[in-house]
């Protein structure tokens, strides 16, 4: 019997000491911070030595898959390569405080400045923010934009209604919600696509703003998107384009271009910056010239030589996030940008479509079933054959070493799985992928025993979340005695 | 599947059951299995006034959630405090210990519109 | 230089496999209008260009690793063990612990976060983290909103100025109240809340560094039942008493000072504790045990119903990507330091700090504004602009004074130390200060 991997709090020796900072001189913290202020017992954090530290976070580590260890098609999230170039471009800029003067941080300013032109051309829109900590951040500032748009023309009042496609991520209505709009869901046609007709139906002068990803989240680039944006601005409509799938199209098309009148994108994603276990991102957003005088303060400008943070914007929506927004990960992105540059970028998203094409033709012929068998872009929708369910078959992954893909997303489609293989991965990879994915169809249906209990192999196997979520234990604490 | 023939019902699942002068709520057979494995059930507050078709109560699996909504219009004037620590409850008995609030109906009306349990039975025939 | 692996004969049989000669036809779904675009980006470069081209822009910025700069953001002493296991890859290049047989470091490592944070806060539970103090504090209102079910929100003028402007961003959004309660000679006045008040803010230490007593303000709160939301410097909570036993419901703060470099102000983390019946209203993931099939412990995902890739628009924040490594930094570093080491560190910030405002006090027109007790931060009252002076000292090589928002005062200027410093270090700045006033 394996016996349970403990948590540092059992490691914990009373007495035990970790690292020591410089030795103190007496301190009379009672003198100093008043008796009634000081806590009565010290917080209960683990006694560890230095050894028993990195022991344990090493072997969780082996207990943790990544993008440097496994292939990882999680659609929706590009689970790309994250170069380790980019961690040794952030470590240079890491000792620099947002409140030190200006004149010392022109390198960091320039990077933030220069980043903001490139984003701007890569989306074509006319300004972009950095200050969003995150994609849904990034949604959240957008929104705010186009409300205070129309604030602006004394529309504010009218226009509270979002409409936004049933195959939307997630965050979309919650943003939506935040940013104080009632949700109203658009259905796809059967094509995969936004249904054009129910969308004009939609439209109305009470409609403040359409949220839209394209390539939509079936992995489909919405081909009447010119006619629908068209439809939309007709009705002082703004529309608001989510950048999450922008891997698919970057060097090939532009959010602008298109007529979208803000973008947010997700560094994390698109620009190879890692994801850390979930975080931190980084969620910059462009604006078109109208929106732009709403965009949260401070932005960097440059006036001549000097690049300076500039808080001048008497219709801001405010303020987003503390500071300047994630800076250690623009450093990554910049990092990124400036080694690939135009043709690069255009290369790097014609891999991952082409990476996704093949993969989806090579499933279709292994017994997947792709529910909308059509170009797609950088992933795709599949369902396991007649039989399985996606929850097995990305249990059974597990066992042959894959990340499985996004499943049970997008909701419009049953036992979705959906696919991102990204442009950094291998045709051996896919292929032998393919070779699992055929082997898990065929063992699946054959021994259906054997999948509804896989994974066999992992450091646990299938967990109880109904009782995590019944009685949730979101805390150690000690046995009770 | 079990549609028992005492109460009513509404298109999003909900039963609604008449007993003395008050109006008992909860989710259906089919509900329940649909969820699957039900983890919380956030209750209303006791005393709010409530229209016919306001959503007052969730229901939560452990993938989704689902909102309860009022059959008829009234005031919540109970809730089972027993779902708090046995949600379950509403998977091993939805008809009986499983149900969910008690209302003091200000539309007789409304219940007699509600469907009854034929017409439930084809409701959930074309969903299944 | 791209990290594509594709070879042309890998291009050209893919292409095949798909019945396809040019790269061009992937896009043939696309409106021939949009496609290809000019892109006017500079051209690439090799990593060994990239990174001289960066050190250049490196050498244009001062380092700050002995700032005397607070708001929150200080430059500590970091164990090198933290960034070197923050590094290792599996925790680096993973999503989302959406997959929890494979996904057991990161889950098991949040999981011992949040008994830290809950331990730091004297609060029950804590989420797996946000983005950083100040969304921390806008979600931690909008939080007590929800469950008190009102829309006013008091906040005290000692919270961080950019924290309320954030907030201020977020309330608007919902059409929530703001009310402001000013300073008086540097702490919170006692105040009163009408029963439209859901949320009421405090933060000590607060912006201008003094300790507060938060306890008439959770007294007038609780009386008309609305929610004490405390913003605390985690550093802080070494050594003084925590928001829990102050009464506070909702604990929130950045995480940089546990074991995150400065990184010019991004990213950190930001924390949120609640107390155990608010559970259900936190925003953002949490992490619990559990058990697997052949009953050994693991851990989970849990509450998600509350997030919005299952509650969509009705989900109690919109927020995805949290900031899951930074606040593992928070943790590796709590543990590298211990109880002991990490009370340490703090009372070594104090001690310098306290002796630094009087060293610099002593200048002729400097006076303390910032009324004791004060914890690491303290604020001067300068007889010049206080950006005036910053530049002055930066030309020196010294990073200090960060000019305070007008509403607090005029020509103050905001000071920290932290155990990085030394006397020397303490010295020098007073001479550099010095000199720059004359």
């Amino acid at each position: 019997m394996k016996r349970d991997f403990p948590t540092l709090f059992e490691r914990s020796r009373t007495g035990r000491r970790g690292t020591r900072p410089p030795r103190p001189a007496e301190v009379d913290l009672a003198g100093l911070l008043g008796a009634e202020n000081l806590r009565a017992a010290p917080p209960r954090l683990p006694e560890v030595d230095e050894l028993t530290v990195v022991r344990h976070y090493t072997n969780l580590s082996r207990r943790q898959v990544g993008v440097d260890t496994n292939f990882y098609p999680l659609g929706s999230c590009t689970m790309k390569y994250n170069p380790r170039t980019g961690e040794a471009a952030a470590a240079l800029f890491a000792e620099l405080h947002p409140y030190q003067d200006p004149g010392t941080v022109q390198g960091a300013l320039q990077i933030v400045y220069e980043l903001q032109e490139y984003l701007a051309e890569i989306t074509g829109m006319d300004a972009v923010t950095l200050q969003p900590a995150a994609g849904a951040h990034g949604e959240l500032t957008g929104m705010l934009l186009i409300r205070a748009y129309h604030e602006s023309r004394g529309e504010g009042e009218q226009r509270r209604v979002v409409l936004v496609p049933d195959s939307a991520h997630g965050s979309n209505p919650a943003t939506a919600s935040m940013a104080g709009y009632q949700v109203r869901e658009v259905p796809s046609g059967p094509d995969g696509e936004v249904d054009l007709g129910a969308l004009r139906a939609a439209l109305g002068p009470e409609v403040a703003a359409i949220m839209l990803t394209n390539p939509n989240t079936l992995g489909l680039f919405e081909r009447k998107i010119l006619e629908l944006i068209d439809a939309a601005h007709d009705q002082g409509v703004q529309l608001y384009y989510d950048g999450a799938n922008l891997n698919a199209i970057m060097g090939w098309a532009r959010p602008g271009d298109m007529g979208f009148d803000v973008v947010h994108l997700n560094l994390h994603k698109t620009f190879s910056t890692p994801h850390g276990g979930g975080g931190p991102g980084s969620g910059p957003v462009g604006a078109k010239a109208h929106l732009a005088p709403f965009l949260p303060v401070p932005t960097v400008k440059r006036e001549g030589g000097r690049f300076l943070l500039d808080f001048d914007r008497p219709q801001t929506i405010g303020r987003m996030r503390s500071f300047y927004g994630n800076f250690a990960v623009m450093v990554r992105a910049y990092t990124y940008i400036r080694m690939l540059g135009a043709e690069g970028l255009k290369r790097a998203s014609a891999m991952a479509v082409l990476n996704a094409n093949y993969l989806r033709k090579k499933l279709a012929g292994v017994g997947y079933r792709i529910p909308y068998d059509r170009l797609c872009k950088h992933e795709f929708i599949a369902q396991p054959p007649e039989g399985l369910k996606a929850l097995d078959v990305a249990k059974a992954l597990l066992d042959y070493g894959y990340h499985p893909p996004t499943v049970y997303f997008p909701l419009i489609v049953k036992e979705a799985m959906m696919i991102e293989p990204t442009e950094t991965e291998s045709r051996e990879t896919l292929d032998e992928y393919v070779e699992a994915m055929a082997e898990i169809a065929r063992r699946g249906l054959e021994d259906p025993e054997w999948i509804a209990h896989t994974p066999y192999r992992t450091p646990v196997r299938r967990l109880d979340e109904v009782a995590a979520n019944r009685k949730p234990v979101l805390r150690w604490r000690p046995e009770e005695a | 599947m079990n549609v028992p023939a005492d109460r009513k019902y509404t298109r999003s699942h909900e039963w609604a059951k008449q007993e003395g002068s008050l109006i008992v709520v909860g989710i259906s057979d089919f509900a329940q299995e649909s969820l699957g494995d039900v983890v919380f059930v956030e209750t209303p507050e006791v005393g709010r006034e409530v229209q016919a078709g306001e959503a007052v109560a969730v229901v939560e699996s452990v993938k989704t959630a689902s909102d309860i909504y009022a059959p008829v219009s009234g005031k919540v004037v109970e809730v089972n405090e027993a779902l708090a620590d046995e949600p379950e409850l509403v998977n091993g008995d939805p008809y009986g210990v499983g149900w969910i609030f008690k209302l003091e109906p200000s539309n007789p009306a409304e219940f007699d519109a509600l469907l009854g349990p034929d017409d439930y039975t084809k409701v959930i025939e074309e969903e299944s | 230089m791209d990290f594509t692996p594709h070879t042309p004969d890998d291009v050209r049989a893919m292409l095949e496999a798909l019945g396809m000669q040019d790269l061009r036809e992937l896009f043939a779904d696309l409106p021939d209008a949009l496609l290809e675009p000019d892109l006017h980006l500079p051209a690439p470069m090799s990593e060994q260009e990239i990174l001289a081209h960066l050190r250049e822009l490196a050498g244009k910025n001062a380092s700050a690793d002995k700032a005397f700069l607070g708001g929150g953001l200080r430059p500590h002493f970091v164990p090198s063990l933290v960034p070197a296991l923050a590094q290792r890859g599996e925790f680096l290049t993973a999503y989302t612990p959406y997959q929890p047989e494979v996904s057991q470091g990161v889950l098991q490592a949040v999981f011992e976060y949040q008994t830290m944070i809950a331990e730091l806060t004297g609060l029950d539970v804590s989420n797996a983290s946000l983005y950083d103090g100040a969304a921390a504090l806008a979600e931690g209102v909008l939080l007590a909103l929800r469950q008190t079910r009102r829309m006013g929100v008091v906040v005290s003028q000692g919270v961080h100025p950019e924290y309320r402007q954030v907030l201020a961003t977020y309330l608007h959004a919902v059409g929530a109240e703001l009310r402001t309660v000013d300073l008086e000679d540097g702490l919170t006045p006692p105040a009163e809340f009408d029963d439209t008040v859901g949320a009421v803010v405090l933060q000590s230490p607060n912006f201008l560094g003094a300790i507060e007593d938060p306890a008439p303000w959770v007294e007038a709160a609780h009386a008309t039942r609305a929610l004490v939301v405390y913003v605390a410097d985690p550093l802080s909570l070494a050594l003084l008493k925590p928001p829990g036993e102050w009464g506070a419901d909702i604990a929130v703060g950045d995480g940089q000072p546990l074991g995150n470099p400065m990184n010019f102000g991004g990213p950190q983390f930001g924390y949120i504790a609640v107390r155990e019946k608010l559970v259900r209203q936190l925003p953002g993931r949490l992490v619990s045990q559990t058990h697997d099939v052949d009953g050994r412990r693991g851990y989970v995902l849990a509450l998600a119903a509350r997030e919005q890739h299952i509650r969509r628009a009705k989900a109690k924040s919109n927020i995805t990507t949290n900031a899951q490594l930074t606040a593992l930094m928070g943790a590796m570093h709590l543990a590298a330091l211990g109880p002991e080491g990490f009370a340490e560190v703090a009372a070594a910030s104090v001690a310098r700090a306290h002796a630094l405002a009087e060293m610099l006090a002593r200048l002729p027109g400097v006076e303390r504004v910032t009324p004791e007790p004060f914890f690491n931060e303290f604020v001067l009252r300068l007889p010049r602009p206080a950006a005036e002076v910053r530049a002055g000292l930066g030309e020196r090589g010294w990073h200090a004074a960060a000019p305070v928002p007008a509403e607090y005062g005029a020509n103050l200027a905001l000071f920290a130390a932290t155990e990085r410093h030394d006397e020397d270090d303490l010295a020098g700045l007073a001479a550099a200060l010095k000199e720059v006033l004359a």
